[in-house]
């Protein structure tokens, strides 16, 4: 596209000329350069092709894969009410557009800041492809696996809806760009609370990914300004608070998750005064979630904090803001846009986290894995390794997926290289 | 919470204090003041609600319980049902750090390797070495750990009918045993012969070095060196009587003798983790090698070392002190993940508390011991970590 380059010049006849490269010229500067490497290209080869070769031996002869088929919709929300599925569709739907919608934002500011950078914010085929590939991968297995039309179609409309809320997000004029990401999370909490409320589903009775969905997004979104306003109260100048914050983010970072949930699970309902009724499982494990979350989140920004030049500050202080609008206004903005792949990263490992609960006996996507396997018409057949595979792929594409966005998000906001 | 505030003068220019509201040295104060009673307010009212709770139970709140017998086994050592819950928390923190240390040793072996490896010339070694990150470093630690011990280990022949590949090992889903070394009469001996080795193989080496140093000859002082030591080693290992012999595992109907039995749990939870963290410390290898600056590289090829010298006396020293504190947060994480054990019952720190609540002793108390144990790890642990970041980028000066 229009990015802007250097003018033609001399230097334009300095380049070198094009390499013509033959496949068998790439394959003997990449595979076989050398006798030894040769010999390792045999070797890696030999041992690629036979992981290969039994992996998809599994995939598409050895697996039985009618548990999947049949249990589908466990995988997805577990012991969910069937009758009440409308809810969840109502709720996909809304948090597609809320999340889409943010995404379209994103997108706009990051080809923004690649354009006031100097580097090219077009978007080639290829890369297109390769973004859109994990989730098309997860779409197919879905695809494969569902047996009525029905869920087909909504799944089609939700992404219809994806699209569009994409192409508004990206298409809003900037002074709404802050309003509508309130509006997204907003949306978001509302999609999760009608689950339950209004009649609805107490979350007790949820599972399967839907679980560890709801988990992932709540203990986010409860996290982010718990977590801002340590790292602000790390950052202060006032010792007493500094250490207070410092002492509660090293007790959580320090601290297995796994053990943390003990505690949620065992005995937090003993820190509630006595005749207080006891929260529900998953609010417990939620609260554990949002506390050890935000230890990370806090450390996060305070490295975000401090990747701000200090002249940012003084022109602030210069301005005569007041040292709350000093943070709000100059210093938080530019600390959260730099730390954005990093709280991606936090997000993933937060996702891949949430399979700790299966321990405190909660039913979400891996203890499904797990418990189908001893339902009648499967048990004793050794069915687990294909219903691994399966929750495998479901982790594997979602933590693959968001990895990969915030490494091109990086790159596009340009973190680090201002 | 607002970081500039010092700055202000207390006094205006006619000499008048500002009314105390407005003093930046009262507000500061009345601030920190304000936390400690706000955060020992929450502390206090989480510990009396707490207190109120286990007396309506009738639970103890002291720590009387670690002296009476624990009334559980852990398999794999020889604690007893009638040992003390102390005793048992210790062994499984030894269990806890047996899997850690180790674990931490193997994955930083096996993530620099592949680390390297992804930066290979080779178009395929290359491939291989990223789907490895990739696949690894995008599951869940527990999928890994419940594959590996649900469908692999488990599906793994019963003891009557195991597998022994090779007459030296046995296979069976009651673990693996391996052949092992015993230690034999001539141990002492031995060892003091090793220590003699290691000793005159050192006063070569620098008798070597003195040479060098004086005459400029080559030294070999590791050539020579180990020389020495290798023919002490030999003579002594050939006049004494044998320091080791080997025990190769027998299998016999339904048990095995000799060898060293290794745990389908112990198996399972050190694969996975080694695994999992051994993808996360390649990704930090990498990043760091690429960090090293490319005119380094160029001058060490200008100078005409080899690929592997480049890559053990000018990358890798340099990449090792930027990787070095990503590598140890990757340790912590490995030593905190151990705790993960519990899901397939590995008896360590949490899995024995957890049996210890099980048979009817206060959580409260087993949970913030288990909790410190953890954090004394972790704490151990990146202090460490810290001293050996500051000695590596002490060498820079």
């Amino acid at each position: 596209m229009a990015a802007p380059s250097a003018p033609p010049g001399p230097e334009t006849a300095a380049t070198p000329p094009e390499r013509r490269v033959t496949p068998a010229r790439w394959l003997r500067e990449n595979l076989f350069s050398s006798p030894s490497n040769s010999l390792l290209t045999l070797i890696t080869g030999l041992l690629l092709a036979w992981a290969l070769v039994s992996f998809g031996r599994f995939l598409l002869i050895t697996g039985r894969w009618d548990i999947i088929e049949v249990n589908l919709t466990n995988f997805m929300v577990g012991g969910f009410p069937r009758g009440q599925l409308a809810r969840l569709w109502v709720a996909m739907a809304m948090m597609t557009i809320a999340v889409t919608i943010s995404a379209g934002i994103t997108s706009a500011t990051a080809a923004e800041a690649a354009i006031a950078a100097d580097r090219d914010p077009s978007v080639t085929v290829r890369e297109r492809v390769q973004r859109a590939g994990p989730p098309l991968v997860l779409l197919f297995v879905m695809i494969v696996f569902v047996r009525t039309w029905l869920p087909l179609a909504l799944l089609a409309g939700v992404l219809v809806l994806g699209v569009g809320g994409f192409r508004v997000g990206r298409r809003l004029p900037a002074r709404w760009r802050g309003r509508a990401g309130i509006g997204a999370v907003l949306l978001i909490v509302v999609a999760l609370t009608a689950i339950s409320s209004f009649g609805g589903v107490s979350r007790d009775a949820w599972g399967g990914l839907l679980l560890t969905v709801y988990y992932t997004v709540g203990s986010l979104l409860l996290a982010f300004p718990i977590g801002v306003a340590l790292a602000l109260g790390r950052r202060s100048s006032l010792p007493v608070v500094r250490a207070g914050c410092g002492i509660f983010i090293e007790f959580f970072r320090g601290s297995p998750l796994i053990a943390l949930l003990f505690v949620g699970w065992l005995i937090l309902p003993f820190f509630l005064p006595v005749g207080f009724p006891t929260p529900d499982l998953v609010t417990r494990a939620l609260i554990i979630f949002v506390l050890f979350t935000s230890a990370y989140v806090a450390e996060i920004v305070r490295g975000g904090l401090q990747s701000i030049p200090r002249g940012q500050l003084e022109a602030a202080q210069a301005l005569g803001l007041s040292p709350w609008k000093q943070t709000r206004l100059v210093i938080l903005p530019q600390a959260l846009r730099n730390v954005i792949p990093a709280l991606v990263g936090q997000a993933i490992s937060l996702y891949k986290d949430t399979t700790l609960v299966l321990i405190i006996g909660q039913i979400e996507l891996l203890a499904v894995a797990q418990n189908v396997t001893q339902q009648e018409a499967f048990i004793g057949q050794g069915y687990i390794a294909e219903t691994l595979v399966f929750v495998s792929l479901i982790y594997w594409v979602g933590s693959y997926w968001m990895s990969r966005e915030s490494q091109r998000l990086e790159a596009r906001l340009g973190v680090g290289t201002r | 919470m607002q970081p500039t505030e010092q700055a202000a003068s207390v006094r205006d220019a006619d000499g008048h204090r500002p009314p105390p509201w407005r003093d930046v040295r009262v507000i500061r104060v009345a601030l920190q003041v304000g936390f400690v009673a706000a955060a020992l307010g929450t502390i206090w009212w989480l510990y009396s609600n707490l207190a109120n709770n286990l007396a309506r139970l009738g639970i103890r709140r002291d720590f009387a319980f670690l002296d009476q017998s624990a009334g559980f086994t852990i398999f794999g050592s020889d604690f007893s049902a009638t040992s003390s819950i102390r005793v048992a928390l210790w062994v499984g923190l030894q269990n806890t750090l047996r899997v850690a240390l180790l674990g931490i040793a193997l994955a930083l072996l096996i993530g620099i390797v592949v680390g390297v490896l992804r930066l290979s010339s080779n178009w395929l070694v290359k491939r291989t070495a990223s789907i490895y990150v990739e696949v690894l470093r995008n599951v869940p630690p527990l999928v890994l750990i419940i594959f590996f011990y649900l469908a692999v280990l488990q599906t793994l022949p019963g003891i009557s009918d195991a597998a022994t590949p090779g007459d030296v090992m046995v296979v069976s889903n009651r673990g693996v045993w391996l052949p092992w070394v015993e230690l034999g009469t001539g141990t002492g001996a031995f060892a003091a012969t090793a220590a003699v080795a290691v000793l005159a193989a050192m006063l070569v080496a620098a008798w070597r070095r003195r040479v060098h140093d004086a005459t400029g000859r080559p030294h070999h002082r590791v050539l020579w060196g180990g020389g020495t030591a290798l023919v002490l080693l030999g003579l002594g290992y050939l006049t004494l009587s044998p320091p080791i012999s080997m025990s190769i595992p027998l299998l016999e109907g339904r048990s095995v003798t000799g060898g060293a039995l290794l745990f389908p749990e112990y198996a399972a939870l050190l694969v996975s983790l080694v695994l999992y963290t051994s993808a996360f410390i390649a990704e930090i290898v990498r990043g760091s090698i690429q960090a090293v600056p490319k005119g380094q590289v160029e001058a060490a090829q200008a100078l005409g070392l080899s690929s592997w010298d480049r890559l053990r006396r000018v990358v890798l020293p340099q990449a090792l002190r930027i990787a070095a504190p990503a590598t140890g947060n990757e340790f912590l994480n490995l030593s905190k993940n151990v705790s993960l054990g519990v899901v397939i019952a590995y008896p360590e720190l949490l899995r024995v508390g957890r049996q210890a609540i099980g048979n009817g002793q206060p959580a409260p108390q087993i949970l913030l011991i288990v909790l410190a144990a953890y954090l004394g790890v972790s704490l151990v642990l990146s202090l460490g970590v810290n001293i050996a970041n500051r000695r590596l980028q002490l060498v820079e000066h």
